[in-house]
């Protein structure tokens, strides 16, 4: 692969992130949120894939089959699943009703997050200023400040656990980009997690439907018997 | 000022007034044939507006210059739009005024006209369309001005015709994710500024719906035709924007009849492939609340600044 092919995929690619995150902020229904998850999770492997093949690094292409697999695969699958359940139960409309802040001013809050992660990430950029991957890196920071903006204004269970993984795909995408070779143990032990994370919170959202017939977080301020 | 340039904008000016009923006239059919019906014909919009033309000019009582003027202004923008952006040739017919912002603000006061002469009618209509077309307005230019800055980074230049040149120079370019943001952005923004669903719906006329036809329900005759007309026009000046922005193949480089032939037939097939398929788009789609319009140009507005963002962050990799 040529210099500029490999400059230019590896930006398209962070490109495709950042477009992501924010089509998954714009929009409430859940089906559109988890469709553009499963996008994301393929723009964050063929990041990982033309890092591998930049590097001729074979354990680099073992994470991108593995965030594939994962991330592109079996999250949005399980997510899926998790939302014909709720949808089976039909409780109440499967999107996102009354988020904290109205999506138009977060979006607009959103703009300022993707400035602001730009002048965060300025100087892990200028340890490396010859390296385009480091230039990329406010890309992933943006997406980290994204979901984590949206984990915090989302009412509903499903989406918060959509806005969790898209920090964590942020947070994969900046280690992607920052560390000159990853360990393969470390970065298989991350992604269990968050599988067992989502597998947890999805028994979570469950139990929390059969109990209150609503997965809004509101509703467990109070305690009750 | 160079004789390309010149050439393109005659051109330009006589293919975009001529072809933009049709390109609506296309647009029609296409969405009739999807639906199953089989549609008036792309001829139908020229036999209207002859139609229109023809009749006698009526204005309402009461009703002051501003009423009069609005639809010369409205195609007389439009007209100098369609000469300055470099459509047809790679250079413009007058450099300066295809800067950026002279287009976008030349754009603007067409509308800003028009909803002046909808507010002067004193009709309740007149002014509700006008109140929502400036509120869209006021959130389509930050967008438009800040994605055709995304694009004016790499560039050097906030000149169009340079911008054109430069992705000329450099293929690789439309790939960047700059110019792949700003794109979707700018698709939002000609949706938006041209009056088609999702954001207004331009075959409606229920009033609790109308935005840009209920501007314009006082009008009659050959100033109904002047303004169907320039309406046309922008459509098709704002899905040239698009098409030189981000497909700039085919444009011609030099003034020779061939050069100038493919350029005008590659300008053609783009803009009827966009307007083609933003019609087939509109049949699947229902248009949004007018409360929701807000929402979808704020999340144009945030691709727009993304868009700048990365063309000025990661212009320092390449």
């Amino acid at each position: 692969m040529t210099n500029t092919a490999y400059v230019e995929l590896l930006n398209l690619a962070c490109g495709a992130l950042l477009a992501t995150a924010v089509l998954i902020l714009w929009r409430r229904q859940f089906a559109a949120i988890i469709r553009w998850f499963g996008v994301q999770g393929l723009a964050l492997a063929s990041l990982a894939a033309i890092l591998a093949v930049h590097g001729h690094d074979a354990r680099l292409g073992a994470i991108a089959a593995g965030v594939f697999a994962l991330r592109a695969v079996a999250l949005p699958w399980l997510l899926r699943r998790a939302l014909a359940r709720a949808e089976a139960a039909a409780v109440q409309p499967q999107r996102e009703t009354r988020p904290l802040v109205n999506v138009t001013a977060s979006l607009l809050a959103a703009a300022v997050l993707t400035l602001l992660a730009y002048a965060v990430s300025q100087p892990l950029t200028a340890l490396t200023p010859a390296s385009p991957a480091a230039h990329a890196i406010p890309l992933g920071m943006a997406v980290v400040l994204i979901g984590f903006f949206s984990l915090v204004t989302r009412r509903r269970a499903l989406a918060q656990v959509t806005s969790f993984l898209l920090m964590d795909n942020g947070i994969t995408a900046v280690g992607l980009l920052t560390v000159a070779s990853t360990s393969l143990l470390v970065e298989l032990g991350v992604s269990l997690d968050v599988l067992l994370a989502v597998l947890v919170l999805q028994v979570l959202t469950g139990r929390l439907r059969e109990t209150f017939g609503s997965t809004d977080l509101d509703e467990l301020r109070e305690l009750r018997d | 000022m160079n004789a390309l340039g010149i050439t393109g904008g005659v051109i330009q000016a006589v293919v975009i007034t001529g072809g933009a009923p049709l390109l609506t006239g296309v647009m029609r059919q296409v969405r009739a044939k999807l639906e199953g019906r089989k549609g008036p014909g792309v001829g139908q919009p020229w036999r209207d507006l002859r139609k229109q033309f023809r009749k006698e000019a009526v204005a309402p009582e009461g009703t002051s210059e501003i009423f009069r003027v609005a639809p010369l202004a409205l195609v007389a923008t439009t007209v100098v739009t369609a000469v300055v952006v470099p459509f047809v040739t790679s250079a413009s017919a007058v450099e300066p005024m295809a800067d950026l912002f002279a287009v976008v603000a030349l754009l603007a006061m067409g509308t800003a006209t028009l909803a002046l002469a909808a507010i002067d009618t004193g009709t309740a209509f007149g002014g509700m369309g006008a109140s929502r077309e400036v509120t869209i307005l006021a959130l389509v230019e930050p967008t438009l001005l800040v994605s055709i800055f995304a694009l004016s980074v790499p560039a050097g230049s906030t000149n169009l015709a340079a911008i054109v040149a430069a992705t000329l120079n450099d293929p690789g370019r439309v790939l960047s994710p700059a110019s792949m943001l700003a794109a979707i952005a700018l698709t939002v923004v000609t949706v938006a500024e041209t009056g088609r669903i999702p954001v207004d719906n331009p075959a409606t006329h229920l009033e609790l719906t109308m935005v840009h036809e209920a501007m314009i329900l006082e009008y009659a005759g050959p100033d109904l035709a002047l303004i169907e007309l320039a309406s046309s026009m922008r459509l098709c000046v704002f899905l040239g924007l698009l098409a030189s922005l981000f497909a700039p193949w085919g444009i011609a480089a030099s003034p020779t009849p061939l050069a100038l032939a493919i350029g005008t037939a590659a300008f053609a097939a783009k803009v009827v492939a966009g307007g083609a398929v933003l019609a087939a788009a509109e049949v699947f789609m229902a248009k949004i609340r007018l409360f929701r319009v807000p929402e979808l140009l704020a999340g144009s507005f945030l691709l727009a600044v993304a868009a700048v963002a990365s063309s000025y962050f990661l212009a320092g990799a390449s």
